[in-house]
């Protein structure tokens, strides 16, 4: 359990890096298929998961605060493909990165606080739809486990 | 009337381990350190900030008396997964104190971050307890909407 918390704190810590599977599964010890899939039941999320997620609520920080291009914020937190990225922002936040820009940017930094954050974060899945999320969870399994191989 | 939070519990996985960590890392200091019971009896360990003498953390290890041993595995394995939040931890000067803890070996979950309400870093103790340090400022930043930022998976 130790194991995969580092992997999970390297994905909190070294979001912006290039990290792909093999690279977060060596900070776990474990294999890929065997940490995809420890990782999954130990935090309700695959890797793929998990560090899109951080990753996309940095891209949300520097899109209200930064004076970037999308493209380029895309690249700094970590994504690959600025198609992916786009996708994913949506998935979370409701918005387009350029439709969350005009939105927020106005109102600069400062809204995620760190704890709620790493409280949002803590491995316990998400209820919010009343008890349906980890059935939603592993639909959407297939499709990241299949990603989760890229950088992204 | 309560005067206040004396004492707050912090469950580790070694308490040897976790004295050194948050005495030479963290630079707290020992308030107490006995066993009660006899050699194979409860250890009693706190530890302080210097500054602030009537608040303690006690250092805990999941088990016996407090925990039947279902429980403690339980809470073992909260503490490893790293899901425990244990507290913020006041400094007044955050970039100084993030390089210093950085320095000596504390992990970092979050570089310092600008909030509403200071500047505040994230970081492990080495059981896996995570702790917000925080550089509070003088009144919350209202101006910023912080509502519109919850994520909505």
């Amino acid at each position: 359990m130790r194991r995969l918390r580092l992997a999970k704190d390297a994905m909190d810590r070294d979001w912006a890096e290039p990290l792909d599977l093999d690279a977060v599964s060596a900070h776990a010890g474990y294999s890929r298929f065997h940490f995809v899939r420890a990782f999954k039941d130990a935090y309700g999320q695959t890797p793929g998961q998990y560090l899109s997620r951080r990753r996309i609520e940095r891209a949300q920080e520097l899109l209200r605060t930064a004076n970037l291009s999308v493209t380029e914020i895309c690249a700094l937190v970590g994504f690959s493909s600025l198609g992916t990225f786009s996708t994913r922002f949506k998935r979370q936040t409701g918005l387009t990165p350029t439709e969350y820009r005009a939105r927020h940017a106005p109102r600069g930094a400062g809204h995620i606080p760190g704890c709620y954050a790493m409280l949002w974060n803590g491995g316990f899945p998400l209820r919010r739809d009343g008890g349906q999320g980890r059935d939603r969870d592993r639909d959407q399994g297939r499709d990241q486990d299949r990603n989760s191989g890229e950088a992204d | 009337m309560i005067k206040g939070i004396a004492i707050t519990t912090v469950w580790v996985l070694d308490q040897d381990r976790a004295r050194d960590f948050y005495t030479e890392k963290l630079g707290l200091e020992v308030r107490t350190d006995m066993t009660m019971g006899g050699d194979k009896g409860m250890r009693w360990l706190t530890v302080g900030a210097k500054d602030q003498p009537d608040v303690e953390m006690t250092l805990m290890v999941p088990g016996p008396p407090g925990l039947d041993p279902e429980s403690a595995e339980a809470m073992r394995t909260l503490v490893s997964k790293g899901v425990l939040g244990v507290a913020v931890l006041a400094t007044d000067d955050i970039h100084r104190d993030y390089e210093l803890l950085k320095a000596k070996g504390v992990e970092f979950l979050m570089e310092p971050q600008e909030r509403p309400y200071g500047t505040e870093a994230i970081l492990r103790d080495d059981s896996g307890n995570w702790f917000s340090l925080t550089q509070r400022s003088e009144q919350i930043d209202l101006s910023k909407d912080w509502g519109e930022c919850v994520d909505p998976m």
